[in-house]
Order: C-alpha cells, then structure tokens, then sequence
C-alpha cells in the first residue's frame, strides 16, 4: 500500500486560552523567518466557518492549521507533497512536523497540547478508500508507529467507519504526554521534508 | 501533488456530457507539453483559463511578510517553469467550477466536498456568479479534480478566460410567485449549447449571462450582465406565447454600465439562435487588442444599440439552422421539481426566538402553497467539506435534493414543506448553517480580495467579516430600514463584489501618507439592488480600511433618525446630498501619524503592516505633507464636486469638472518631474503623455493603460456635449484615473526613497 499524505492532529488541553489573533501573527512570523523545513506561503483565516479549518499556514509540501473539525481544536498537519521511503519515514515525518510545530506553540505563545489523543487521516480517498482492508493492511505500520511513539504504553486505534469519509484512525493512548516527550521519539536522521 | 492523480485517469467516468471528460483529457495533454517547454507560456495560461484555472495571489513567488518583500522558493523556480506570464508552476491556484443557473444536487456537494477535503484547504466558496471556488490547488491535480466532477456532470470549462462565464439565474426559479415562468430550462439549454461552441472561443474578453423570471426583483441581476434575458408573456394570435427582453451590454468592472434594450419580445424558439449570433458579432467586432475595452458594452457604447442590433439580426439572418436552437424546448421539463413530502402545515407551537429569528428572514414562501425554500446563510461564501456533505443529507431527507447557490454567495433549498421548517431549522443548526440575517444588513458579499486574488488592493473579506460580526451583534435591535439594507464589499475597482448596486458599497484603495501606505476602502452609496441591480452607485470618498465599521454606524443611524416614511436609503442619500455625506465623514478620512495609531497601517485580519514596497521610514514621516498630496487632494475635490453636479442633473458641467479633475492628477504628477509645466491642457497632457504614459509609469499592473487612456481620450473629447449616461462613464473614469495617479505617485514615492538609500548619498 502506497501510503502518501498523512495528515496528523494533536488536540489542545486549553482550546479556550488560545488567543487566534496572535497566532495569526505568529504564523506570519514563522513565514517571514522560515521557521519550519518547508516552504510557506500564506495565512488563511477560516474562524467564521462552523467547525472548520479555523486557522491555517498555507505550505507548499504541507499545510498547517489550528484545526477546528467537528468542535475540536487541534493542531494538523497535512501532507500535501509526495514522500519517498516506508510508511514508516511518512508517519515519522509527519508526527515530527505537528510535534515541532505543537512544540513553538507551546513555548511561543502558551498553548497546551494533551498529547495522549492523536488523529490519523489518508488524504486521499483513491489511493487508500475508508474500508477495513485498507486498516487491516495499514494496521502493523500504525502499532509499529505508536508503539515507539508512545514508548510502549498502552493505546487503542479506532477506524472511524464512515464510508464518506477518508481513511481515519483515531488513537488514543493510556496516559497523556508532553509533547517534549514525544519528540524525542524521533532521532533526527528519521525525518525529511 | 497527488499520488493518486494517475488512478483517476484509469477511472471509467460516466458522465452525461462525454466530450467534457475528453476536454479533461486534451487539457492534461496541455499540461504535459507545458512541463515539456513545448507549449508556449501565454497559450498555456489561456488554455488553463477555459478550464478554470486561475491564478492566485503570491503565484509570482512573490511576498511581502510585513517587512520586506521575500521570494518564495518553489521547486519549479530552479527550471524555470511557468504556467502564465510571470506565475510560478509550482504556486497554487484557484479552480473555479461552473454551476449553470446555480442548480446543484446532493451528489454534487458530496464531491465538492471531497475536493475542498483533498485537493484544496477544506472550504468551499460560494461566488458572485453561482460558482463554487477552490483555493490553493496544485495546477498538476486539476485534471483529476475535474475528472471527479465530469462523473457528477459538472465542469470547470470556460468558467474563466475569454469565453462564456457560469450562466446565472435568479435561485427562485420555479417557485417564485412573481415571475412570468421558469427560467431554469431556458438557461440549462442556453449553457449547455454555448458551451464550448465554436462561435464563442474568439473573443476578447469574458461574456456574462444572466437569466430573470420577473423585472422588478434583484435576484437575476440582469442589468449588469453582458447579455441579460427577462421573461415576458405575450398573447399572439391569441395564444399565451413565451418569450424574453433581450438586454445585452451591461457590466459593473471598472466603470459599470447598465445594460440596454435591445428586443422587447424574443420568442423562446429565438434565444439560441440569438445568442449566437450575438456571439458571432461579438467575437468579429469586439476589441481584441486591448483587453481594457474588450467587453461587449464597449461595443455596444461604439455601435449604439441600434447598430448593433441591425448587425445581429443580419448575423442572425445567415446562420446555418441548428436543430439545438429548439430541441432542448421538447425537453422543457428536463428541470422541473417535485416535492419530497405532501404539504403539512407549520403547527401553531412556541418555537425559540432562535428558530423565529431565521424564519423571519431565511424563509421565503414559493408560489405552490404549502412549500417554502429556506436560505443557508453563508459567512463569506464559505462552507465546510462536513457541512457540504450534512447538507447533502437534509436536502435528501426534506426534499428531493433542490438546492441552488446564489449571486449573494449563499444556497437555497427548495420544495420544503412547511410542516418540516422546524426539523430542517434543527438539522442545520447541528451544522452550524441556521443563522439568521439572509438578505439582511449582516448578509454581506464579498469578494475574495488581499486573502487569495492577485488583483486586490484590500481585504474585502477581513472587511466583511468584521463588519458581519458587527452587524449580526445587533441586527435584531436595529430598526427594520437598516435591517433590510445591503452591504458589498470589492477588495478593488474590479467590482467582483459587486460594491455598485449596494446601499452601501466598498472597494479597495490606497493612500499614501508620509512614508507609508494605508488601506482604503471607497465609499460607494445609493446604487439600487432591486430591479436586477437597477441603479449604480457613486463613491464619496476614501476612508481607513479600519474605519469603514464608523461609517456604516454613522450612515446608518443617520437615516433612521432622518429618513422620510418609506424613504429607500438610496432616496436618501440623493436627498441628503453628496455634500453633507462627506462633511459627515470627513473627521474619518484624516489619517493619524504611524506612532499615533499604528493599527490604521494595517488591514482587516491581517497582521502585517500594509505597504506596496520596501520604502523606510523617513525623518518626520506622517508630516510631510508634499506638493503632489495636495495636488491629488484637489483633483479629488473637482471629482467630488462632478458628482454633485450629476446628482443635479447638470451633465455638461459634470462631465467638464470630471474631466478637469482628471487634467489637475495629471499635472500633479506632470509637476513631481518638471515642475514649471505650463499650464496649458496641451501642454500638460503631451508632458504626461511623454512621461508617464508611453513610459508605462503610470500603468496599472494589471490594468494596464487603461486609466491614462480613460485621461487622454477625454482630453480628445473636450468641447463634445454630455449624454447622462456618457457624463456618469465621465465621472467614474475620474475617479479611477485619481487612484491611478495615487499610485503612481507612490511609486515616485519609493524611487526617491531608493535612490536616497543608495550608498554614499545618504543624507543628500
């Protein structure tokens, strides 16, 4: 299974303390001091819209957002760009970019992220449909993935049945982390834009 | 770019319009000989254009971030490789997707939705012309993203570019009480046959189509398109016969012109036909040099109306038969709708304010008793992929899945029972699409502006959406005149926010002041939604961006505490008179110094200084208040004072003060290099001419020449006398040669300051 455009979400612990103008600032600020490994473009503001995209920096390779989707607010990352390698480069990659990322939020501009549920989407619904031999078959990368991310402790991965939507997992782990812990799941050499 | 792109090219697409999915097949082959370098680049651009594909704001790789203006490094930049003069291959891009008369299905939003999901940021965005638009998009996912919407029978070709846009109808067809028949089928058929036609591929610039069932309501907006039909009935012969008011030249753009009456009874089995034979005229007469006077109300302001209708009728004349002109009449059917559900009736029950406060404003009663069509208010245009897709699911469960987008940016549907209004209210509250305001003072239109077009001056959106937040806080005490007024907002003279048939309109602009540039928006008041966009209205003067909320309060309140009993705000504001509006506002207009108020430097939801360049900050700035300001300061006065002049009726003065307020920007900026210019009209146009015009100084970036020509041909014109309609043309050309000189003046502006900063005369 070609697995390509990962899309991740770590929720926030205190979506009521995050001040959007000054993450739209700060987004700007990422942009002007190029600040992440890919190329950013633009901040699009989506907060009028109902559970929405909320607000987002625009990239070439990826997109990030304060993503609101179904009233929960959360930091995504979606892989927009093709990667080569294993799924396993992909999911790396893709976490240590939300994790990097979740990480200047937190220290930047006081956000709290729970690190304990995370939201795994295939972005594209051809290429891997909603369907339980898509899980079936993506299953032992997703454990292999989580058992390192987590650090062996315990988690649950549910598919979200909906066949209208794309190929989601949501995964929930026994214990919360910071999400300085999880970063240092990755040795630097596992992640490439 | 999508992994899965060349799977949905092995995909059997089944679609009603075959030839759109070999269209789609044609365009990728476009696209592989762009990327092969064996495709011209100005071909490619049109080439994308016709399949929708447009350009976006920073696809020149290109931006400025608040403090200097940085390249965007794009992979494609290292090769080079371009899909347009001066755009990025790699850059995204917009795709806009044609909805002919509005008309969508459940299946329809369910793909928009996966689109906006996979291919775009997760929003799709309800236009001006019944469209739906997708942003940032990979130019190399197009042809997939169309593959997807062929196997739904919708298409993105020739929704930009030089050819025929969405055909728009009003989104009431069929179930309104007051139009003389359904239009829906007569612009099914006239889509489906000028699409792609070959008599419509050679014209100079777009052509806009709009369908209306009645003439005195706004929602066909006929007045302002290229070609316009109104349906009429008509006893011959004693027999009820249907037919159309044929009106063709009519836009909004930089200078709108309302359109004219060109056939007061065209039968039904004559509008194909007609058509293309306006097209054929059209496409052999129109302007094709320069784009700036190459829609057809230009020529039709050239010809006369009179003149151009003896040539389409002799065009008309030579036609070879079509068996399409009358074919889809046997089908006329084809788009008539039924209920879901039999007719209950809305109980007497105490429903919550909440649910009272949008069926006062969202619900509209159709003509077949018993049944209601509600409006989805959009914020901005703006819907969500799961709100697409909940949609989908209330239009099944109430309906038989009748929706229709709207030219204000929001989605009917229709053919709901009255007994279900409740539970329909229910649903759409679980997806957040129950507010209330549709139609009203909160119900703002808007054009995409700074946040994704290449084109905008100012953040229309950011505008709209304060002022929306504003205007929703408080539409519920506001008196019932202000409630019901309507407010559209364009980020610049572009008109694609239809800022001239509003009550209040705006429009993006700049000024400069000191070293620094702040947004504007123009003031547009008195234009006339009602009617389809009967009347346009005039500008009154700049304002801040930022302070554009204290106008609408000021203007607002005024005319409740002033209006006459049923006075329109367009009535009073002509009453009041242009004068006293601008005294009104006139405290508003000063721009405070950047350490006074830094936050008018900025726009509306956006947190980067605006400015056009890297000019820095000088000694004293925000108090140099140089020759050329008050120059141009002038001119606008003498522009102002035409528009008074017009509102009197007085059109030869009008259109001689607008003239000469034209004359005074020009030696304005004449004076910045050659201060003792003599006075003579002349002498200065051949100065400006010389050094601004024929050196493209004073061009518009995308408009081109067409500002100083506005400046030069009416100098060729003095002494010749003012029709209205040719003295109003006079007066907004005006205003926009004002703005150009503006801008010009801020690129002497930033030259200076350049050449100062050079090394080693510092201090000169």
């Amino acid at each position: 299974m070609n697995i390509q455009h990962i899309n991740i979400k770590f929720y926030l612990e205190n979506p009521e303390a995050v001040n959007f103008q000054e993450i739209a600032a700060a987004f700007n600020t990422w942009i002007q001091k190029k600040l992440l490994e890919e190329l950013l473009i633009d901040v699009a503001d989506y907060l009028h819209v109902h559970n929405g995209p909320g607000l987002m920096l625009i990239g070439h390779e990826a997109d990030y957002s304060l993503d609101n989707r179904a009233g929960r607010l959360g930091l995504l990352y979606n892989r927009k760009k093709q990667l080569e390698g294993t799924t396993q480069d992909k999911l790396n990659q893709a976490a240590h970019a939300v994790l990097n990322a979740a990480n200047i939020l937190e220290t930047e501009n006081g956000l709290k992220f729970n690190g304990q549920e995370v939201q795994i989407v295939i972005n594209d619904r051809l290429l891997v449909p909603n369907t339980i031999e898509s899980f079936t078959a993506f299953e032992p990368d997703l454990k292999n993935f989580f058992d390192k991310l987590f650090n062996g402790t315990e988690y649950t991965l549910e598919q979200d049945a909906n066949p209208r939507e794309r190929f989601t997992v949501n995964v929930k782990a026994a214990t919360r982390f910071d999400v300085q812990t999880l970063l240092q799941a990755f040795p630097a050499e596992s992640v490439h834009v | 770019m999508k992994a899965s792109n060349s799977l949905w090219r092995e995909q059997k697409i089944e679609s009603s319009f075959p030839d759109l999915v070999r269209e789609i097949d044609i365009y990728e082959t476009e696209i592989e000989l762009r990327k092969q370098g064996k495709m011209d680049e100005k071909l490619f651009a049109e080439t994308r254009l016709r399949r929708g594909a447009y350009g976006q704001r920073y696809d020149n790789g290109k931006r400025w971030d608040g403090k200097e203006t940085q390249t965007l490094p794009y992979p494609s930049s290292a090769t080079e490789l371009t899909k347009g003069v001066n755009t990025v291959w790699d850059a995204p891009g917009m795709e806009r997707i044609k909805v002919p008369f509005g008309g969508m299905n459940p299946a329809q939003l369910e793909v928009m939705a996966e689109l906006a999901e996979e291919y775009s940021d997760g929003i799709a965005h309800v236009t001006t012309r019944q469209d739906f638009q997708l942003h940032f998009i990979h130019v190399e996912d197009t042809p997939a993203l169309m593959r997807r919407l062929a196997a739904v029978d919708m298409t993105t070709r020739e929704a930009c570019g030089n050819s025929v846009r969405n055909v728009t109808a009003c989104p009431y067809s069929g179930v309104c009480s007051t139009e003389a028949f359904d239009v829906t089928p007569y612009a099914r058929g006239l889509a489906l046959f000028l699409l792609g036609h070959p008599d419509v591929q050679d014209f100079g610039r777009k052509f806009k189509v709009a369908f209306s069932g009645c003439k005195d309501e706004a929602c066909g907006l006929v007045n302002m398109h290229d070609m316009g039909v109104i349906a009429v009935k008509k006893i011959v012969d004693g027999v009820e016969k249907r037919g159309f008011e044929l009106y063709v030249g009519g836009g909004l753009g930089t200078v709108p012109h309302p359109a004219k009456l060109v056939e007061e009874f065209l039968p039904e089995e004559e509008l194909l036909s007609t058509s293309q034979a306006i097209s054929r005229v059209f496409a052999r007469l129109g302007e094709k040099k320069n784009r700036n006077r190459a829609r057809i109300k230009f020529l039709i302001a050239q010809l006369g109306v009179d003149e151009f209708k003896r040539l389409v009728d002799e065009e008309r004349a030579t036609l070879t038969p079509d068996p399409r002109w009358t074919a889809y009449l046997e089908e006329i059917h084809i788009t008539d709708e039924k209920p879901l559900h039999p007719v209950e009736p809305l109980n007497t029950e105490n429903y919550s304010e909440d649910f009272n406060k949008w069926y006062k404003t969202n619900i509209w009663h159709q003509k077949q008793e018993g049944y209601a069509t509600a409006t989805i208010a959009l914020p901005l245009g703006d819907i969500t992929a799961d709100q697409l897709r909940g949609l989908a699911d209330i239009a099944r469960r109430f309906t038989n899945g009748t929706l229709r987008t709207t030219v204000d940016q929001n989605i009917v549907l229709r053919w709901i029972s009255k007994g279900d209004l409740p539970e329909v209210y229910e649903a759409l509250k679980e997806l957040g699409l129950s507010q209330a305001g549709a139609g009203t003072i909160v119900d703002i239109t808007s054009c995409p502006g700074t946040d994704t077009c290449k084109l905008g001056i100012a953040a229309s959106r950011g505008l709209a959406g304060e002022l929306r937040q504003r205007m929703a806080e408080k539409s519920h005490t506001m008196d019932e005149a202000v409630q019901n007024l309507h407010i559209k907002v364009s980020g610049c003279f572009n008109s694609c926010g239809q800022h001239h048939i509003a009550d209040l309109g705006f429009y993006g602009v700049s000024r400069h002041s000191g070293n620094y540039t702040v947004p504007h928006f123009q003031v547009v008041l008195g234009g006339e939604w009602t009617h389809n966009g009967g009347s346009y209205g005039l500008a009154v003067g700049a304002v801040p961006a930022k302070r554009i909320p204290q106008v609408v309060d000021r203007l607002t309140g005024r005319y409740v505490a002033e209006r006459l009993k049923g006075e329109t705000f367009k009535d009073f504001i002509q009453r009041i008179g242009k004068v006293q509006i601008k005294n009104m506002l006139d405290d508003l207009t000063k721009i405070p110094t950047h350490d006074e108020d830094p936050s008018i430097y900025t726009d509306w939801g956006d947190s980067r200084e605006f400015t056009i360049g890297d000019m820095g900050i000088g000694e004293c700035a925000g108090e140099i208040v140089s020759h050329a300001e008050f120059g141009l300061a002038a001119a606008e006065r003498q522009v102002f004072e035409a528009q008074i002049l017009l509102d009197e009726k007085s059109y030869q003065q009008a259109g001689e003060t607008a003239y000469a307020s034209m004359l005074k920007a020009a030696q304005t900026l004449v004076e910045e290099v050659f201060f003792n210019v003599p006075k003579e009209p002349d002498r200065i146009v051949e100065e400006f001419r010389a050094r601004f015009y024929d050196t493209k100084l004073f061009w518009d970036e995308y408009a081109g020449g067409k500002f100083g020509h506005y400046f030069l041909r009416a100098h060729e014109k003095v002494g010749e006398q003012y029709t209205a309609d040719e003295a109003h043309r006079r007066v907004e050309e005006a205003q926009l040669v004002i703005e150009a000189a503006h801008s010009c003046y801020g690129k002497l502006l930033a030259a200076k300051t350049t050449l100062i900063a050079l090394p080693g005369q510092q201090g000169s």
